[in-house]
């Protein structure tokens, strides 16, 4: 199960958060800046995965943003980092090639995208067309 | 317009705050927009409502606390359109979780949107409930949720399999009710549905064990079936990855696959064939290939199997390991670490991989391979691996060193077959990385050394031999001077050379030199030269034509400003000058020890002792005695100074051993080790709670010496435990707790104190003869006489006393309650008064006497401050 899912640029701030758990405001910003300290130092030849507290945390990074999840110990990390990516192909199709800045001015809509792609900390679609399809068809309605 | 209404828009704000400079400034817009948000809501505007709370949730992100914002939610869930709804919504998510009160308030409003015609809406409600319901919303909204799980709309479909899936978490009692549903689940056709109805089914085995059974029976074949049709699907765009059909399908198949299948030899036949296939056909050079195998790996280590599989799938971890990409590598060595022990011998041929991994560069990647080798070593290949390994160990860097290490010695303590071989990998290691070696590490490696006794020659040889090359290694400095203060004769004289030694030679003067460097190292710590002081005794002992230079040196640490070693030189000064004769007797050869005492002790369960055994003392307790035995006292306990804090045990004997333990905070429960878990008051008794005689209060070694008149002796023995104070110690350790003022030799046993007049007036006299029991200074038996002075009698005699905190007072009931008058008779009664900061503080009392005289009742209070000071 997918813990929370977060963004965050390589100065540490925050672009997105969701969290599948319940954590207090105090330690959602702990928990954030722990995941950043330790993403944001490793070599990038070594693994994408770390252990992080009882879980572990499969990051990547993509231009200057660096895209976590914290999955349970059991997970199959493989298959999370391919679901990195296709989260990231999603917002590059949605935004057109995207870039921070999108993310920064569109957050409720990156939100709506990941509540397509993600629900209750398990995956919820794998096709990239049916996610935008869908995204299409509620932003008519907005 | 209202002046306050918050009228920039959402871009501009994001604008406005990503234009700050500092992060000042940014709260002082954050702040304003906030106030223009807040008043907003109090006015109850409408039209902005929708644009407050996105402004709300991006000041959230920022990091800003915004609880203000929640009801605002539960009112734009509550309107009627679906953009209000969506950022309701949606802020719901983001401000609120389960733990809130609030989120109560939703459940009607979810209620009947998951009931709404426009399955947008219905949509926005399942992903809410999914996302953060809590248990009571689970229960009350389940019975919607079950109903959409048939809806006519997959997108609908998807999204009420993975809210069931929240459900039955939070309410495992509910999920009898989405067995049925979710199997039918299993039968879609559409991707998304199927993956989440394969979810929901895993998630319903593992908190039901029906629905383990049922999807057993009913749909294994069902689901191998699927899989077999993706595997062998024709290329599709919409779900293509790296030229695999859905690999997130693969996975969630066969993680379900994993779940039926473990336990039950039925479920897992069936299984065999899909699992070969899907191991050998898939192409493993992109990632999403190689998730699948790796999920395949898993699930088939997981199910019965009669090992065809198994060993299929270890070749698979093999060529993993070799693969280029960490990742790859890193899963390769997780899933062997659970490989091995179902099958370590397939395990074992890529032992050779293993160990390249453990130098690679990356670290994780390190600690996994050295961890999976740790499993794998046995008796045959134990010698080339620590090879290898202590190789590498020459080479690894500085954090990694002291895991390798760790693992080293205890690989080598558990398949050591040979002393010798174990004495040179621990000397190796000792030289490489001794800075990193733990404390029971060279202990034990001592204690092997003591015992194995056709060794000792050969030992020292290869200890001075690789001091002279690395002293910057604590540790190997510490293990060489002890062993060249033990085994110094056998150095010089080349005793018990083996064949495979080189000869060399060594002079009294090199050997003394050697532990000369230890001491006058300045990165040599307390126990280093604590231990080479003690080298040196024995060392003078052994060497007798070098004992002027041996004491030229101790002689230099007499001004040492550490007490340990001031006080160490100065007594072995002492012996070097007068006491030749015990000399050779006090080091003789440390005695074998016991090797089930010592891993006895090891295993932190017996306490140690200091003493020793009778005959001659050497002037290490070896802590052989037990502690029942009323060992003779130590009178030569030179190095049992600085007790250990109680708390310490295993570990501490072979500390015991050397000697060598020296906190720098003096522990003050002074001798009887173990204080506190000791009973044995015969041991207290004789324990070496001495004091050093300049202090207050005389040594109890002096009770015990007196016979031995030679008071040199006593200062040796004196420990330099710093005059304890009674309020630590245990009340038995005052059994000949010096105390008292004055450095004279306590009085046992019933010395006669001043008896006091306590109290006199015209018509009363209050005696208090004083006296103590042998054994308890603290504690003074007071017998308080009473005498009527006045003519008349005294009824109703009533003696109260009053006591401050640091005192415990008991009263005996008195003799009687009428007092004659004209000190015709007296009342007696005893008190017993107990002083726990005896020594420091004396006695004062404040007492009451009541009684009835010419029928008045009568009160005398008054303070008694004029207890006897030797009191």
């Amino acid at each position: 199960m997918i813990r929370f899912v977060s963004l965050q640029n390589r100065q540490g701030k925050t672009r997105l958060a969701k969290y599948y758990v319940p954590l207090e405001d105090s330690e959602k910003h702990k928990v954030e800046y722990e995941v950043h300290r330790l993403v944001v130092n490793r070599d990038p030849k070594f693994t994408n995965f770390v252990e992080f507290r009882t879980h572990k945390v499969i990051y990547r990074r993509y231009a200057g943003l660096f895209f976590s999840l914290c999955v349970d110990i059991t997970d199959n990390e493989l298959a999370y980092l391919e679901c990195i990516h296709l989260f990231v192909e999603i917002l590059d199709h949605f935004f057109s090639n995207v870039c921070e800045l999108d993310l920064v001015f569109n957050f409720h809509k990156v939100y709506l995208i990941l509540d397509e792609f993600i629900l209750a900390g398990e995956l919820q679609e794998t096709s990239k067309k049916a996610i935008i399809e869908r995204m299409g068809e509620l932003e008519k309605l907005e | 317009m209202n002046p306050f209404s918050s009228g920039t828009r959402l871009r501009d704000m994001i604008r406005a705050i990503r234009a700050c400079k500092t992060a000042a400034e940014e709260r002082a817009v954050v702040r304003k927009e906030c106030a223009a948000i807040r008043a907003s809501i109090n006015e109850d505007d409408q039209d902005y409502r929708h644009r407050n709370l996105a402004k709300l949730m991006f000041i959230q992100i920022l990091g800003y606390p915004t609880h203000f914002g929640q009801m605002e939610c539960l009112k734009l869930i509550a309107s009627a359109g679906f953009p209000e709804k969506r950022i309701g919504y949606l802020g719901l998510m983001l401000l609120l979780d389960e733990r809130q009160e609030v989120l109560m308030l939703v459940t009607n409003s979810l209620k009947q949107d998951l009931n709404h015609s426009n399955q947008y809406i219905v949509g926005l409600a399942l992903c809410a409930l999914g996302n953060i319901c809590s248990a009571e919303m689970a229960r009350d909204l389940s019975p919607e949720v079950e109903r959409l799980l048939q809806f006519r709309d997959p997108n609908i479909r998807k999204k009420a399999a993975l809210c069931s899936i929240r459900i039955i978490k939070k309410v495992p009692d509910l999920a009898e009710n989405f067995i049925n549903c979710a199997a039918s689940l299993l039968k879609e056709k559409h991707h998304g549905v199927l993956i989440t109805g394969v979810q929901l089914c895993a998630d319903l085995c593992k908190v039901s064990s029906e629905a383990l059974e049922y999807f057993r029976k009913k749909c294994t074949e069902g689901l191998v079936r699927t899989l077999r049709d993706i595997v062998n699907s024709p290329y599709s765009p919409e779900y293509d990855t790296s030229g695999i059909t859905d690999p997130y399908l693969h996975i969630r198949l066969l993680k379900l696959l994993r779940i039926l299948g473990q336990g039950d030899a039925d479920a897992s036949d069936r299984m065999t064939d899909i699992l070969a296939q899907v191991a050998t056909k898939t192409e493993s050079n992109k990632n999403a290939g190689n998730a699948i195998l790796y999920e395949c790996v898993e699930t088939i280590m997981s199910i019965e199997d009669d090992g065809g599989l198994r060993v299929l799938a270890i070749n698979i971890l093999g060529k993993f390991l070799s693969n280029r990409d960490n990742n790859i590598r890193y899963v390769a060595l997780n899933m062997l670490m659970r490989a091995t022990t179902l099958d370590a011998q397939a395990v074992q041929r890529h032992r050779a991989t293993i160990l390249d991994c453990v130098k690679d560069s990356d670290a994780s990647i390190r600690k996994r391979a050295l961890e999976l080798l740790y499993l794998l070593v046995n008796e045959n290949n134990v010698k080339p691996l620590i090879k290898e390994l202590i190789e590498y160990l020459e080479v690894s860097d500085q954090e990694f060193k002291g895991d390798l290490t760790a693992k080293i010695c205890s690989l080598v303590e558990k398949f050591s077959s040979e002393k010798i071989w174990y004495i040179d990998q621990m000397l190796k290691v000792l030289s490489e990385a001794g800075n990193f070696v733990k404390d029971e590490v060279w202990h034990a490696l001592i204690f092997v050394i003591s015992n194995a006794s056709d060794l000792h020659g050969y030992t020292v040889r290869a200890l001075y031999r690789a001091f002279l090359t690395s002293t910057e290694q604590e540790t190997l400095v510490r293990v060489a001077v002890w062993c060249i203060g033990e085994y110094g004769d056998m150095l010089v004289n080349n005793v018990g050379m083996l064949d495979i030694e080189d000869p060399i030679t060594v002079t009294e003067c090199d050997a003394v030199d050697a532990v000369e460097v230890a001491i006058k190292r300045h990165t040599s710590d307390l126990t280093t030269k604590a231990m080479a002081l003690i080298a040196l005794l024995k060392l003078s002992s052994r060497f007798p034509s070098s004992s002027e230079r041996i004491k030229g040196i101790i002689v230099q640490n007499k001004g040492n400003l550490v007490l340990e070693l001031q006080q160490r030189s100065i007594e072995f000064n002492r012996i070097l000058q007068k006491h030749q004769k015990i000399r050779s007797a006090l080091v003789e050869r440390m005695p074998v020890l016991d090797e089930a005492t010592f891993s006895g002790r090891r295993a932190g369960s017996l306490p140690t002792a200091i003493s020793t055994s009778s005959g001659a003392p050497s002037n290490l307790p070896n802590g052989i005695a037990k502690p029942a035995t009323a060992p003779i006292p130590d009178l030569l306990d030179l190095s049992s100074d600085d007790v250990p804090a109680p708390s310490s045990s295993g570990g501490d004997f072979p500390q015991d051993l050397l000697g060598v333990d020296l906190s720098p905070t003096l522990a003050p429960s002074g001798a009887g080790k173990p204080p506190k878990a000791s009973t044995d008051v015969l041991l207290d008794l004789l324990s070496i709670g001495t004091y050093l005689p300049v202090q207050t209060g005389s040594s109890a070694a002096d009770i015990l010496s007196s016979s031995q008149d030679d008071k040199a002796l006593a200062s040796l023995s004196s420990l330099s435990a710093n005059a304890t104070s009674p309020v630590n110690a245990a009340p038995m350790m005052d059994l000949l707790d010096g105390h008292g003022p004055g450095p004279q030799k306590p009085k046992e046993n019933g010395q006669a104190y001043q008896s006091l007049v306590a109290y006199e007036s015209s018509s009363l006299r209050v005696m208090f003869n004083f006296s103590k029991q042998p054994g308890s200074p603290q504690t003074t038996l007071i017998q308080a006489t009473f005498t009527n002075l006045s003519s008349n009698v005294y009824n109703d005699f009533l003696f109260q006393a009053a006591v401050p905190k640091f005192l415990q007072l008991h009263l005996d009931p008195a003799s009687s309650n009428t007092l004659p008058a004209s000190g015709d008779g007296s009342i007696t009664q005893n008190l017993k008064v107990t002083n726990s900061q005896h020594g420091k503080k004396l006695l004062v009392m404040r007492v009451r006497i009541a009684y009835k005289t010419n029928n008045k009742d009568v009160l005398e209070e008054r303070q008694i401050n004029n207890f006897p000071q030797n009191l």
